[in-house]
């Protein structure tokens, strides 16, 4: 008797620990809401959320350019830097010569597909690489805009304070984002792109080629990273070499919150739009329960360490 | 030499090499051809200065890059983010305990070490507690830490006090007094790494985990040691820096992650763990300054050095990297 009830109930709780652990994302992002509008229910309006959230969206694309690397066991050092490389090129070359500017931000898209065939043709740590070629891109960036400045092109400022009927604009970006990233790593594409970072031998042996899969994932990181620079200088109007440093180590920890690991491929989109979103969110937070901004980069790691701690609790639950 | 007992690359590939030289060797010859360079086109004016600078501004690097080495070596895939965080807030404790009094400079220093070596206790409980690798471990704690540090150093002008001002200024025998710290914790790193029970596990962790674990050696305790080892070096650096500059300020470990983690692998340690080589360091911390140096006295701009430092990082591991995958 208890071993057939044992058996009924087994698969049933693993699933519900399997759900929680999914849901983890979710859960933070909505307690973290519930709490704002309850200390200020007008924030709960369109014009609130899309205040509120603004500044999510060149994160969230950091986040999944990020999520790309993360997805082949390699780590991108150098998104921060790239994305403000992007931002500056928008501010300068796209703005005064849209063609230049346009040629400019492929080549930069260019490099990383040839930097992920070089981590791979020649087996070296992606850390290192990408820690180099930050400095690569904070020195163009640097050359392209000395000082902070330059415009935004008015067809990103549009893009980017478009109102759309009913949903605010940062929400109907990051469901489109988080959708469509989903979508695209649950093909058959993005099956063997997660595969090359979860078992490269088996890809391999079934005759698909590691380079080609590494260079996509590397080129479909660098599109994602120059969307971010857009998207931030649609929003600030202007460029500077350092405006985007911190979303180096953002974007890892949206990755890390939206429930990816290290190893293995194991990466999740939805996850990961909702872990860039909460980050975001954390500044917002503590200005409405009165704590100052120094603490901002403090919530944000504790949220890290509260969810963390959560999915680990949830993981020895499982095992049992 | 006393590295001579660790497997070096020539021994596990012969064919490879055919110069038997170590590994730390060539960065320190890079170091070398950048400074002449620097002095052919300068005509040899300023040797001394330059030298005496790039041996200065290097110890901090040195500093910071022993304890980021110990976590490297550690395991594939490790390393630590929270230095910087450990920087500032050691800088600020330190100024702050001090408050610009002789008497109090080794409370100062105590307070700021025991604080760093507190944010190492706390990066392996995490670590080991929630299961998750040193990256995200020290990248959580490290945000956490920051904050604190900004919040507690906020409009903090204090001086260091003057006798602590000039021994991080000043020179013994013509060294100055921050490399010859940095050369003793070389020295102490280097038969650690040796001699020790600490020493020997940590090369056998980084180089297989599972076998290190079923070998019976002290795996746990050799990850503690390694977190607060790290913490604790970059707590000495954040010490150190604020004396030489002046005071702490909220920013000052900003550089000294990729530094730490530059200067670690060109110098010739393995990214992929279980081989760590405390001399190379030295080359690679000189290297990176002079070559700064050299495009400087180029008359070279701030671009340029920032572009040229990167492609010597990608070249140096695209050249001698590429053995293991990390």
């Amino acid at each position: 008797m208890t071993a057939a009830s044992l058996n009924a109930r087994g698969p049933a709780r693993f699933d519900a620990v399997r759900l929680l652990r999914m849901l983890l994302p979710a859960i933070a992002l909505s307690l973290m809401l519930a709490v704002i509008f309850s200390q200020q229910p007008r924030a709960m309006s369109y014009v609130g959320l899309t205040l509120l959230l603004n500044l999510a969206v060149p994160v969230i694309l950091a986040t999944l350019s990020q999520l790309c690397i993360i997805a082949i066991n390699d780590l991108d050092l150098s998104i921060g830097s790239f994305v403000g490389l992007c931002a500056c090129i928008a501010a300068t070359l796209l703005k005064d010569t849209p063609l230049l500017g346009v040629a400019a931000l492929v080549a930069a898209v260019g490099v990383y597909g040839l930097v992920g065939a070089l981590i791979h043709w020649r087996a070296l740590p992606s850390i290192v690489v990408t820690l180099g070629l930050s400095f690569i891109w904070m020195g163009l960036a640097v050359l392209i805009l000395p000082t902070p400045g330059g415009r935004a092109p008015e067809f990103l400022t549009t893009v980017m304070k478009w109102k759309p009927a009913f949903v605010p604009l940062p929400i109907l970006y990051a469901v489109i984002l988080g959708l469509g990233m989903h979508l695209l790593m649950r093909s058959s594409l993005g099956t063997i792109l997660r595969g090359a970072g979860g078992n490269p031998k088996a890809l391999a042996n079934a005759g698909w080629s590691l380079l080609r899969a590494r260079v996509t994932l590397y080129l479909m990181a660098g599109t994602l990273g120059a969307l971010s620079g857009l998207a931030l200088v649609g929003l600030t109007t202007s460029g500077d070499a350092n405006m985007a440093l911190r979303y180096t180590l953002l974007s890892i920890a949206g990755v890390i919150l939206g429930g990816g690991e290290f190893t293995g491929g194991r990466v999740n989109p939805v996850g990961a739009v909702l872990g860039a979103m909460t980050l975001t969110l954390a500044g917002s937070f503590l200005t409405f329960m009165h704590i100052p901004p120094d603490w901002q980069i403090g919530a944000q790691g504790a949220i890290l360490i509260i969810v963390l701690a959560l999915r680990a609790v949830l993981n020895r639950a499982e095992e049992r | 030499m006393i590295t001579n007992d660790l497997p070096s690359p020539a021994d596990v590939a012969p064919a490879r090499r055919t110069l038997v030289l170590p590994v730390w060797v060539w960065p320190l010859l890079a170091a070398a051809v950048v400074l002449a360079m620097t002095l052919i086109y300068s005509g040899g004016r300023g040797a001394a200065d330059i030298m005496s600078a790039a041996v200065t501004f290097s110890a901090l690097f040195v500093i910071v890059g022993l304890g980021q080495m110990l976590v490297i070596t550690s395991g594939p895939g490790n390393v630590d983010l929270s230095i910087p965080a450990a920087i500032s807030l050691a800088g600020a404790i330190a100024m702050k305990v001090m408050d610009g009094s002789n008497g109090m400079i080794v409370a100062g220093l105590a307070a700021a070490l025991g604080a760093a070596m507190a944010l190492g206790v706390a990066n392996y409980l995490l670590i080991r507690l929630l299961r998750i690798p040193p990256i995200i471990a020290t990248l959580s704690s490290a945000l956490i830490v920051q904050s604190i540090a900004i919040a507690y150093g906020r409009g903090l002008k204090i001086k260091p006090p003057p006798a602590f001002a000039d021994f991080c200024t000043g020179r013994t025998l013509g060294v100055s007094n921050l490399a010859l710290v940095a050369a003793v914790l070389t020295a102490i790193v280097l038969l650690v790494l040796a001699r020790t029970v600490y020493g020997r596990t940590l090369l056998a962790l980084g180089q297989n985990q599972r076998a290190a674990r079923l070998a019976g050696t002290p795996v746990s305790r050799a990850r503690l040691t390694t977190s607060v080892v790290s913490a604790g070096f970059a707590g000495l650096c954040g010490v150190l820096l604020a004396g030489f500059s002046g005071g702490s300020s909220l920013n000052m470990g900003e550089e000294y992650l990729l530094a730490s983690i530059a200067v670690t692998v060109i110098g010739g340690t393995s990214v992929a763990g279980g081989r760590a080589e405390p001399l190379g360091i030295w080359g690679a911390a000189l290297l990176l300054f002079l070559i700064v140096t050299m495009l400087n006295t180029f008359g070279l701009s701030a671009g340029v050095r920032l572009i040229a430092t990167g492609v010597i990082i990608v070249t140096v591991i695209a050249i001698g990297g590429g053995r293991k995958a990390a």
